[in-house]
């Protein structure tokens, strides 16, 4: 066994040798499952708000880029193990997260997460809400104590509140406007303020690369083009 | 696809399924079902390959190599596969990254483990960055083949260990008396005649591998099941010219027709090679098999 590994890591140093060398490549990594932020089109790419943003920003800070579809679950270990270079997958910035990788200035404010539910009325402290997986959201109801049901993809935390196996479900705003409206579900007047604006995530040790992107972010800040496209996929409310 | 597919909205019935499956997001299914078929093809003899080496190894009156067999054979068995499977493929990848960046980088003066960061040099990645999309994806394809392989390989080991040991010890015997050597004896008496016993082991564990394919998914391989969860989801119009609910059951269920067909075929299959090794073999089956014949 020893010998195959041997064998298959020296396969390996010769098979990249021709390929060494050549300008770099910045791949973005993101989830394609959160509707308008980034999901799957028809087509089979990688389409939705951070699309449009991610091929701008990479225009402006002149960087070559290429898109990488990961789970949620594993996003953050994969970044920082190098299988790609940035996330930007709606990923808001927080105290916890910023331990582990580096964020970008945020490119949407921070707003509040909205439930959805079947009954308008109903009262969610002491309900069974469903969030998906280490978001902020599914923390915030573990830390008020109240039952939380995870779950991996945004769609299965939806259907969950289909079927009843949830009362309602906590995620962003702009996500629950999609499913809001159909099936029944109505979106809940009380809001919570969670989060801090939604960044790009990078690898603490990539401060150069981080640079480039907040530049970029500034001016299209600066120029009026970021919220133009936060309003035409009405990710957020605008800076 | 079609060309009467420009405006979905506007078609019906039949017409509107046959662009609904034809999308470039179906193609990933039907490249996806392809991609775990190859998988299979690969992995299965590969692991049996490391199964034999390993059962060979167990058996060897050497004892660095035969612990070096039993101690693969009962450390990969003991580990749970979603663990191995989200430690193992990280820990291989990282290793062959080290591996070239001593090779490449051998003035790099930075350290490799920065806090949480595995950070080697560029020329040292594996793919490099600046490699295509296909690249990365085939370079996981193989970490997943090798991890299949190893894991499967573990166990295909156990198997083949057992079949030796159940070959009667006077078959052996007689080829010592022919004055065969050891080596003659183990690969013209032994090892033609432990398949029949090896076997419905390695046919149950073939059976689980089929069923395994969707762990694929944690090594970033996009296997059919993660594309019957994408395309199953509630597609809202806003975002797709083909809304439709939540149609997961209908994916799931045509996955469940797949893997129940690709079994009974494997039974069958399984069924056919069995009796030919029954065949002439002084076994309860070999002996009906010849009272049948006459």
């Amino acid at each position: 066994m020893k010998h195959l590994l041997l064998g298959a890591a020296a396969l390996a140093v010769t098979a990249s040798m021709a390929l060494a060398g050549g300008h770099s490549v910045v791949r973005m990594g993101t989830e394609g499952a959160y509707e308008p932020w980034n999901f799957i089109n028809d087509a089979g790419e990688i389409d939705g708000f951070e699309r449009e943003l991610g091929d701008e920003l990479c225009k402006r800070a002149e960087l070559t880029c290429e898109w990488v579809k990961n789970d949620w679950d594993s996003i953050i270990p994969n970044l920082v193990s190098g299988n790609y270079d940035t996330i930007i997958a709606g990923m808001s910035i927080t105290a916890e997260r910023d331990e582990v990788i580096d964020f970008t200035q945020p490119y949407t404010p921070p707003d509040p997460s909205a439930y959805v539910a079947l009954d308008a009325g109903l009262d969610v402290e002491g309900a069974v809400i469903a969030a998906q997986a280490t978001t902020i959201q599914a923390g915030f109801i573990a830390e008020k104590g109240w039952t939380l049901i995870e779950f991996a993809t945004p769609e299965e935390t939806v259907a969950a509140v289909r079927n009843g196996e949830a009362d309602a479900v906590l995620a962003d705003k702009s996500f629950l406007d999609t499913v809001a409206g159909t099936d029944g579900l109505v979106m809940l007047d009380r809001m919570e303020a969670i989060g801090g604006g939604v960044g790009m995530g990078l690898r603490e040790s990539d401060a150069e690369l981080r640079a480039k992107f907040d530049a970029a972010i500034t001016s299209m800040k600066e120029d009026g083009t970021l919220n133009a496209l936060i309003a035409k996929w009405e990710v957020a409310s605008q800076f | 696809m079609f060309s009467y597919c420009t405006d979905p909205s506007s078609l019906e019935g039949l017409t509107w399924l046959s662009c609904y499956l034809t999308t470039g997001k179906h193609m990933g299914l039907y490249v996806s079902v392809v991609v775990v078929l190859v998988l299979l093809a690969i992995t299965a003899p590969v692991a049996l390959a490391f199964g034999f080496a390993g059962a060979s190894a167990a058996r060897s009156r050497i004892w660095p190599i035969a612990w070096l067999g039993k101690g693969y054979t009962s450390i990969v068995r003991g580990v749970p596969d979603i663990a191995f499977f989200l430690f193992f493929v990280i820990a291989l990848d990282q290793g062959f990254e080290w591996l070239r960046h001593q090779v490449f980088c051998p003035d790099w003066e930075h350290p490799i483990r920065q806090g949480n960061d595995f950070v080697v040099c560029t020329a040292a990645k594996l793919p490099l960055s600046n490699a295509p999309q296909w690249v990365h994806e085939t370079y996981g394809f193989f970490l997943a083949v090798l991890t299949f392989a190893i894991v499967f390989g573990a166990f295909a080991a156990n198997v083949l260990f057992g079949a030796m040991r159940a070959v009667p010890r006077a078959q052996m015997e007689t080829a010592e008396a022919y004055g065969m050597s050891e080596r003659q004896a183990f690969w013209r008496v032994l090892v033609p005649q432990m398949w029949v016993y090896a076997l419905p082991g390695l046919s149950n564990l073939w059976m689980i591998l089929i069923k395994a394919t969707p762990l694929l998914f944690l090594l970033g391989v996009e296997d059919i099941v993660y594309w019957a969860r994408e395309l199953g989801g509630t597609k809202n119009a806003r975002f797709t010219d083909y809304p439709h609910g939540d149609w997961r059951m209908w994916y799931f269920m045509a996955l469940m027709v797949f893997y129940l067909c690709f079994t009974r075929v494997s039974e069958i299959v399984l069924d056919r090679i069995m009796a030919k090794l029954t065949h002439g073999q002084a076994t309860a089956a070999g002996e009906a098999q010849r009272k049948a014949a006459t």
